[in-house]
């Protein structure tokens, strides 16, 4: 009461953004080290000079020099432009596939915890039988069955990550409605589409956000397996799991050309959980602040 | 008074935030004398419960910091080191709070729980401790305790559980004991048991009772002498008669006025305003009544005939019905436009429940719900919507009942958008004309509810459910969770919008001090079904049915001389609402004892 307002309505976005990530500071870390992949993915044509698919027979498997940042692969592509531009794959179809899970998982939660009963029971149901399969199986299964072209592997990732986030979207969603506000917006003749999007949603949204983090770092890893076992996109189009496949061919003499991706990986999925620990740590508090 | 068992001595609390150190208690000292019960009273925030975990040192070293002295038995608690006094906590000194429903472990029972003070402090063996506990069990009036000693928690009813807790507090035999709001979260009927409860047992056991409450009625029923705690200060400490004959600190007097009084009212038709005392002095008077009286010759705004609502209980691998909770049952009343009837009754009687039933929140199993001559029971999709802008309600929690991360301003105007009835630049105007008319400011309206303090948060609740123009508002125990002070200036503004607007109220509530103040006509429930209804004045001043006798003669009164005047009642609980399946609920006969006073035969 004592604080002043500002005018002005979508107050603080930034500065909820900042107090969150002050809460726990390595969650800073986190967010750097992802922005700086982001950042070097989109603009890759300015951190290299070559051109990730042309090949260079004079120079199949050299070494790491100045030319070569991590040296060539055994058609004398070079590793580091590879790299930066599988990050681009890599991370676009995991941002793609839980971007997808997060939507339809969280709207399969919000209406199996807002409606109950029999709609309810069959929901939960289904996403247990998802959740009973291994998801680098089941992402198996679909990319086997329908082939591996992009849409397809998001989908399978898509898939196998939607049964979390309908959980962690209707466990809250079912407490929230037998709050007096919501039960208050029944009294007001809102509409159920308007309770549970304006007034239901927002309070839920930061939970389903870290869980999305979390899982973006589950959905990257799926999409290198797949790749790795052969599943993923066709070459020549590089992906961090296909250059790991195709490194592992040459481990004992070129061991770089595995170990750079996979570093890569490690170090986008470490910034994830990263970010995602120290979101979820914010969340926390704040809702038992406002509870 | 003898010696001090307890000595306190410029006591001050202080928290850390993000300015530094504010202190929450400031200097306080004070006696307690053997077999005395001191009263701490106060509004919320004003330190009262902080005092009584800083004296058992239960105030967390991360971010609190208590100075002062606090004696007991030569030695100061205050600076004794974290394993010393746990060796005091529950041996010397005990607490018991006010939620009885989550301060006992759910996964023990009850004689565990009791027992392991016994065995930690004094050391005995598991023969005598349960002969102990079973002995003290039976000191707190428990029924039946041998078999109760082996059950767990959940077996127990609320005023129940809190005897447990006093017989877990009383275990060792303490010295002082320290009961914070211990009787706050319970029905009337049982927090007068309880009340017998502890004072008989300080007579027993010889110990000092420091007694925090915000109710002035408990305070003259309980209280030697009373300290009256302000904003982390000592206002006021004397003896409770002289406190409430003369009390000398303005805001004691003005706590004092707050007070609803059962009774006051005699010979009163109409609702009338509390004595308004606003911060800073006593302005204004007690006002007039209101001037619109109920129209009770045109045809009822609400007409409710046989309302019945009941919940199955499901059990077993089928799922099959094992029992009905028969929430409410068969209850029919009227509604004038400008009137405002009570449901009263204690927890479970279903008076939330009819008023969720009228507003079609929960779907009643029978009956029928005429609004404006409209059958509203079966109604559906725009005939709900639009019959939802007449009715409109008021919860009990301002807390929970605004969605957190909306602007109030925003909240205020929402309903008026979804209906249709402005745009949305005109929805905030009216927005900002109703948080004046509830007496904020205009420009509060960007601000969210956690800004607001209880009341004002109450008031813009009440702004909310005044922007559709209802007719009809339930307020479902709308005061109940306010400060007195606060909760007089709520129902004044209630009061007034009544007679400027003519709107009718539900008003559901436990107190039947408030109710008798608010209300034109009182209905009063139990177990589900209406066993009495007529004018305030021939219920409060005539009651026939026993139920509404004993739940008169259970409220506390605010004045120490009528102390004791009342008959001990036995320790019981209400029974429960809970059927078999196949049962039929029995015909009732009325009674007319005055014109538009019926009771229900006793059965």
């Amino acid at each position: 009461m004592t604080h002043a307002v500002l005018p002005g309505a979508p107050r603080g976005a930034l500065h909820a953004m900042i107090r969150v990530f002050n809460v726990n500071k390595t969650s800073w870390a986190g967010l750097v080290i992802l922005l700086a992949v982001i950042v070097i993915a989109v603009f890759a044509p300015l951190f290299t000079a070559h051109d990730p698919l042309a090949q260079d027979v004079t120079r199949q498997l050299s070494g790491p020099s100045m030319e070569h940042l991590f040296g060539t692969d055994e058609y004398g592509r070079d590793t580091w432009a590879r790299l930066i531009y599988g990050a681009r794959v890599s991370l676009a179809i995991g941002i793609a596939s839980t971007v997808i899970a997060m939507l339809v998982g969280s709207s399969i939660g919000l209406l199996a915890g807002w409606y109950g009963g029999r709609f309810d029971a069959v929901m939960m149901q289904v996403m247990d039988v998802l959740l009973a399969f291994p998801s680098l199986i089941l992402g198996l299964v679909i990319v086997a069955m329908l082939g591996a072209s992009t849409p397809n592997i998001v989908f399978a990732i898509a898939l196998t990550s939607i049964p979390p986030f309908a959980r962690i979207a209707r466990a809250p969603t079912i407490a929230l409605k037998e709050r007096e506000y919501v039960e208050a917006c029944r009294s007001l003749g809102y509409s159920d589409a308007r309770i549970l999007l304006v007034h239901i949603l927002p309070n839920i949204a930061a939970e389903i956000v870290v869980m999305g983090s979390l899982w973006l770092a589950n959905a990257i890893r799926t999409e290198a397996s797949l790749a790795f076992i052969g599943l993923g996109i066709k070459p020549p189009t590089p992906t961090w799991g296909g250059m790991i496949r195709s490194g592992f061919e040459n481990i004992l003499d070129s061991a770089w050309l595995a170990v750079v991706p996979s570093l890569a990986i490690l170090i986008v999925i470490f910034a994830l959980n990263l970010l995602g620990d120290g979101l979820r740590d914010a969340v926390d508090p704040k809702l038992k602040n406002e509870a | 008074m003898g010696e001090p068992v307890l000595s306190v001595r410029d006591l001050t609390t202080s928290f850390r935030g993000p300015q530094g150190w504010t202190p929450v208690v400031k200097g306080l000292s004070f006696d307690l004398g053997p077999r005395e019960t001191l009263a701490i009273v106060g509004e919320s925030g004003s330190g009262k419960s902080v005092t009584a975990l800083s004296l058992l040192k239960l105030v967390p070293a991360a971010n609190g910091r208590v100075e002062g002295s606090a004696l007991l038995g030569g030695r100061n608690l205050l600076s004794l080191p974290e394993g010393e006094m746990c060796r005091i906590r529950g041996n010397e000194i005990a607490m018991i709070f006010q939620e009885p429903m989550t301060s006992l472990n759910p996964v023990l029972t009850v004689g565990d729980q009791i027992s392991e003070a016994l065995i930690l402090h004094r050391g005995m063996d598991r023969v005598a401790v349960r002969a102990e506990s079973l002995h003290i069990l039976d000191r707190v009036r428990i029924p039946a305790a041998r078999e109760r000693l082996d059950e767990y928690p959940h077996r127990f009813s609320g005023g129940m559980r809190q005897r447990v807790m006093i017989a877990m507090a009383l275990a060792c035999r303490p010295k002082v004991l320290i009961a914070d709001e211990p009787t706050t979260a319970l029905d009337v009927t049982v927090q007068a048991q309880i009340l017998d409860l502890i004072r008989s047992l300080q007579d027993e056991f010889g110990m000092g009772v420091v007694f925090i409450t915000h109710d002035m009625g408990v305070v003259a029923e309980i209280a030697d002498r009373v300290l009256v705690m302000l904003r982390g200060d000592k206002v006021e400490e004397g003896e409770t008669a002289r406190i409430f004959t003369g009390p000398a600190h303005a805001y004691t007097r003005r706590l004092l006025a707050a007070v609803p009084t059962l009774g006051s009212m005699r010979g009163e038709a109409a609702p009338r305003k509390m004595p308004d005392f606003t911060e800073g002095g006593e302005s204004a008077g007690p006002s007039a009544a209101p001037d619109r009286s109920p129209a009770y010759h045109d045809e009822p705004l609400l007409e409710v005939k046989g309302l019945t609502t009941r919940f199955e209980m499901r059990s077993g691998l089928l799922r099959r019905v094992s029992g009905r909770v028969h929430a409410v049952e068969n209850v029919s009343f009227s509604l004038a436009r400008g009137e405002t009837l009570s449901l009263v009754g204690e927890s479970g009687c279903g008076k939330s429940t009819t008023g969720r039933s009228i507003l079609r929140l929960v779907e009643p199993l029978s009956g029928s719900v005429r609004f404006e001559g409209r059958e509203a029971i079966g109604m559906g999709g725009a005939q709900l919507k639009a019959l939802r802008r007449d009715m409109q309600m008021i919860f009990q929690d301002p807390y929970a009942s605004l969605n957190p991360r909306i602007p109030v301003g925003r909240a205020i105007a929402e309903p008026i958008v979804v209906h249709g009835l402005a745009g949305r630049r005109e929805a905030e105007e009216r927005a900002a004309d109703l948080l004046e008319k509830v007496g904020l400011e205009p420009g509060m309206a960007t601000r969210l509810p956690h800004e607001f303090s209880g009341g004002q948060r109450q008031r813009v609740c009440i702004a909310r459910a005044l922007a559709l123009s209802p007719k009809l508002i339930v307020a479902d125990e709308a005061v109940s969770a306010l400060d007195v002070s606060i909760k007089a200036q709520v129902l004044n503004l209630m009061l007034d919008l009544q007679s400027s607007l003519g709107l009718s109220y539900l008003f559901i509530s436990h107190d039947m001090a408030t109710v008798e103040r608010v209300s034109h006509r009182i209905a009063v429930m139990y177990l589900g079904e209406i066993v009495e209804i007529g004018p305030r004045a021939a219920i409060i001043e005539n009651p026939q049915h026993p139920y509404t006798r004993k739940l008169l003669s259970a409220v506390p009164v605010p004045d120490p001389a009528r102390r004791g005047t009342r008959p001990p009642l036995p320790a019981e609980d209400l029974p429960s609402p809970v059927r078999a399946p196949d049962f039929v609920p029995p015909e009732r006969i009325w009674r007319t004892v005055s014109q538009g006073h019926l009771v229900q035969e006793p059965s």
